[in-house]
């Protein structure tokens, strides 16, 4: 399960909203706990694949290593990633799947169309090495920012 | 001794530690001593040739170690190597 409050979950989907018709990138910081994955804040990222920004992405892993280092000042940790599908279901494609190497992390995915952000899915990589390695479906708990 | 950054999908391979520390020369060095002292990353860091995994990024500080000298990179005691597994991926067709 991934637990995201409601201003971060809504901020990743306008993210993807924006760069329609691109796809967009970020990343979810916060903490593993056990299956579970709790989601802190997020950290919107610049797509590199600008050949082809309709339906790739790709997150430069300098930024990743700034954003991690960041992250760790805060005690958080890289619990997953975010990106858009532009006019294209939120479901996981063979080029996710095969792109996907953090273990145990989740990978969200919100459709976009026609410049909306629609449905936001999530999966969990799971598996034990590239061999066997599969996006599961995960459930979303979103929760009200605490006050 | 030089620390190295464990990424979240590893830890589980290195005692759940989030850094390790090695004494090391170079960056192939420290690679080698982080498998040494956990043999259950050298499968998810290299391929059966031996190999760093074509998605497995290793840094030097801020530096992507192929735009240096590669594992040939020499180290200090102050610098940290983060290993940073690729994200990428998209609606594809």
């Amino acid at each position: 399960m991934l637990k995201i409050e409601r201003k971060d979950y809504e901020a990743l989907r306008q993210h993807g909203g924006e760069t329609y018709p691109h796809e967009c990138c970020g990343v979810l910081l916060g903490e593993m706990n056990g299956e579970n994955r709790r989601v802190t804040s997020i950290a919107r990222c610049s797509n590199t694949r600008t050949d082809s920004p309709r339906n790739r992405y790709h997150i430069d892993p300098r930024e990743l290593v700034r954003i991690q280092r960041e992250g760790r000042e805060r005690g958080e940790d890289i619990v997953g990633f975010y990106h858009s599908h532009p006019d294209h279901p939120a479901r996981w494609s063979a080029t996710d799947l095969a792109e996907a190497h953090w273990f145990g992390c989740s990978y969200v995915i919100t459709s976009v169309e026609k410049g909306k952000a629609a449905i936001t899915n999530s999966f969990e990589l799971a598996g034990s090495d590239e061999g066997d390695k599969k996006l599961l479906d995960e459930t979303i708990e979103v929760t009200q920012t605490e006050t | 001794m030089t620390k190295i950054h464990i990424p979240t999908p590893l830890r589980q391979y290195a005692g759940k530690q989030l850094t390790v520390e090695v004494q090391a020369g170079t960056v192939a060095e420290a690679l080698s001593g982080l498998v040494s002292k956990h043999p259950d990353l050298r499968r998810h860091l290299y391929t059966e040739d031996g190999r760093l995994r074509s998605f497995v990024n290793v840094y030097l500080n801020d530096e992507d170690v192929r735009y240096l000298q590669k594992e040939a990179t020499a180290i200090k005691d102050s610098d940290t190597i983060s290993i940073v597994p690729s994200i990428a991926g998209g609606r594809g067709n």
